[in-house]
């Protein structure tokens, strides 16, 4: 299978998300990325957008809903976030969409840090697979991959797509 | 006769799945407590402060010897993590009714409890719960005679890897009680697997325990050779009973020879932290002035013994749950589900 030159990718999904921006008159977002690919192609965007905040990131390991089936991930890093997102426009940042529960985990725990203005959900690849009602706002590439075939994004620098 | 405690609180891919000791536990996984209370700390910071982690599961605070500030922050702790928390005053209720320690766990384990929080006066109860009575609900040790009081040991070592950057290198001075004490016991084993340079005790020959030495400290009589060049003191509670048992002269004596002044204090590095793991005696084993002084970390601590007790009451929960999952697997080895598991992308 072909996979997509990812640097060629990001910088595409940057300018397609600058439209997006201007589009929805959202002039102050907050990038979020979600650990740990996330917060990769996050800090990709941010160079390119040079927002003003940076890049928050997410650590959903304490939001997962199968905790009673994979209990505890190991590495938890915790989360950074400005002290308020209160009425932020939040820019949601993930490499992979798969299922949607990362995502709706995400979005449970930004809630517990305050209530935004918005949330848009920015994803470099979308796998397809989905298991609840959630899609992304801006996606770089659309993937159909075989049953059983995963993909694994490596980085930060390079940022490399590989099949598992 | 029981094994090896550090054993009991294990799977059997070296997970936590009791939390009984922090003797014999590996550093990695002593690392991984305070990484993860570290990452509860920040929600803890937060307006909404609780997580949906243990969210439907039951935890029972057992304590069979009183203690409200420890019972209170593992109540806290439970709360945080969304579970459902028990509060049983066991002294005053089954057993003054003549039911069996064993009956009473057994009850409260039909009752589809998933924790037991445990405090006892006899050293290695939380052991004995853990290993013959329920062995699938996760046992946390909130302190057990003179043995250990691993929750507590583990919030010292947070307290320091904050306020000074880590333990490794780091001389540590534990002075007061150590006979009796079995925070300070807990303190050692974590001190010396997570690489403190030196650890010392320091107290009156009748308060030291005569084997301390083979635990890797080194024992001092004196504040001032004791506390010389030390990053951390840890000043321990002094029980009035053991003046009556005449290990000790008086508390007004204690206190010229131990207590920690301002002027001791000189003795230490000057940004050294002073600890205590509370309730403190002023006047006793430690001054007002030290005691709400600059170098004093003691509030820190118990805000951070709410993360530690987060973060061990999460892992221990996490690996009995894999247990259990793994019994449910081998039971129904048959009925060939192969599922595509729903859960974290893959990235």
């Amino acid at each position: 299978m072909h996979l997509p030159d990812i640097e060629q990718t990001c910088t595409e999904l940057g300018q397609r998300l600058a439209a997006y921006l201007q589009q929805n008159n959202i002039e102050q977002p907050l990038l979020v990325g979600i650990r740990t690919g996330g917060v990769w192609i996050a800090e990709r965007l941010q160079q390119q957008l040079q927002t003003e905040d940076g890049v928050s990131t997410l650590d959903i390991s304490f939001y997962r809903d199968d905790f009673t089936r994979h209990g505890l991930h190991p590495q938890v890093k915790g989360s950074e976030l400005p002290d308020s997102i209160e009425d932020r426009h939040i820019i949601l940042i993930d490499d992979v969409v798969m299922s949607g529960r990362t995502i709706r985990a995400a979005m449970n725990e930004l809630f517990d840090y305050g209530r935004p203005a918005s949330i848009s959900l920015v994803c470099l690849l979308d796998i397809g697979r989905r298991e609840l009602p959630i899609q992304p706002d801006l996606c770089g590439v659309t993937l159909a991959l075989e049953e059983g075939q995963l993909v694994k994004l490596s980085g930060p620098t390079p940022l490399q797509l590989s099949l598992a | 006769m029981t094994t090896d405690p550090s054993q009991v609180q294990l799977t059997a891919d070296g997970r936590l799945k009791h939390f009984l000791t922090t003797e014999g536990l590996s550093r990695e996984l002593l690392t991984e407590i305070l990484d993860t209370a570290d990452s509860f700390i920040s929600t803890q910071e937060r307006d909404v402060k609780k997580v949906p982690l243990l969210r439907g599961k039951t935890v029972v605070n057992l304590f069979f010897e009183n203690s409200t500030r420890t019972r209170s922050t593992f109540e806290l702790a439970a709360k945080r993590l969304s579970a459902d928390i028990l509060n049983l005053d066991i002294a005053k209720s089954a057993t003054a009714k003549g039911e069996t320690l064993m009956d009473t766990l057994w009850n409260l384990e039909a009752m589809y409890s998933d924790m037991f929080v445990v405090r006892h006066a006899d050293s290695g109860a939380a052991h004995f719960i853990a290993e013959h009575v329920t062995p699938n609900v996760a046992i946390i040790n909130a302190g057990d005679g003179r043995h250990a009081h691993p929750t507590q040991a583990m919030l010292d070592m947070l307290t320091i890897r904050r306020h000074q950057g880590s333990i490794e290198g780091k001389i540590v001075a534990i002075v007061g009680d150590i006979l009796h004490s079995r925070v300070a016991r807990s303190q050692i084993h974590a001190l010396r697997t997570l690489g403190a340079a030196e650890v010392r005790v320091i107290g009156p020959g009748t308060l030291l325990p005569r084997d301390i030495e083979a635990l890797g400290c080194k024992a001092y009589y004196r504040m001032e050779d004791g506390l010389k060049d030390c990053d951390v003191i840890i000043m321990l509670r002094l029980q009035k009973e053991r003046m009556q048992n005449a290990l000790l002269p008086s508390e007004g004596e204690f206190f010229k020879l131990y207590g920690l002044t301002e002027e001791k204090l000189t003795y230490a590095k000057p940004d050294a932290i002073v600890m205590h793991p509370g309730p403190i005696n002023r006047g006793v084993e430690i001054e007002s002035n030290v005691a709400d002084g600059p170098q004093s970390v003691i509030l820190n601590q118990v805000s951070y013994g709410i993360a530690v007790r987060m973060a061990v009451m999460a892992m221990a929960m996490s690996g009995q749950q894999q247990e259990r999952n793994e019994l449910a697997e081998q039971n129904s080895e048959q009925s060939d589900v192969h599922n595509n598991e729903p859960g974290q992308e893959e990235a």
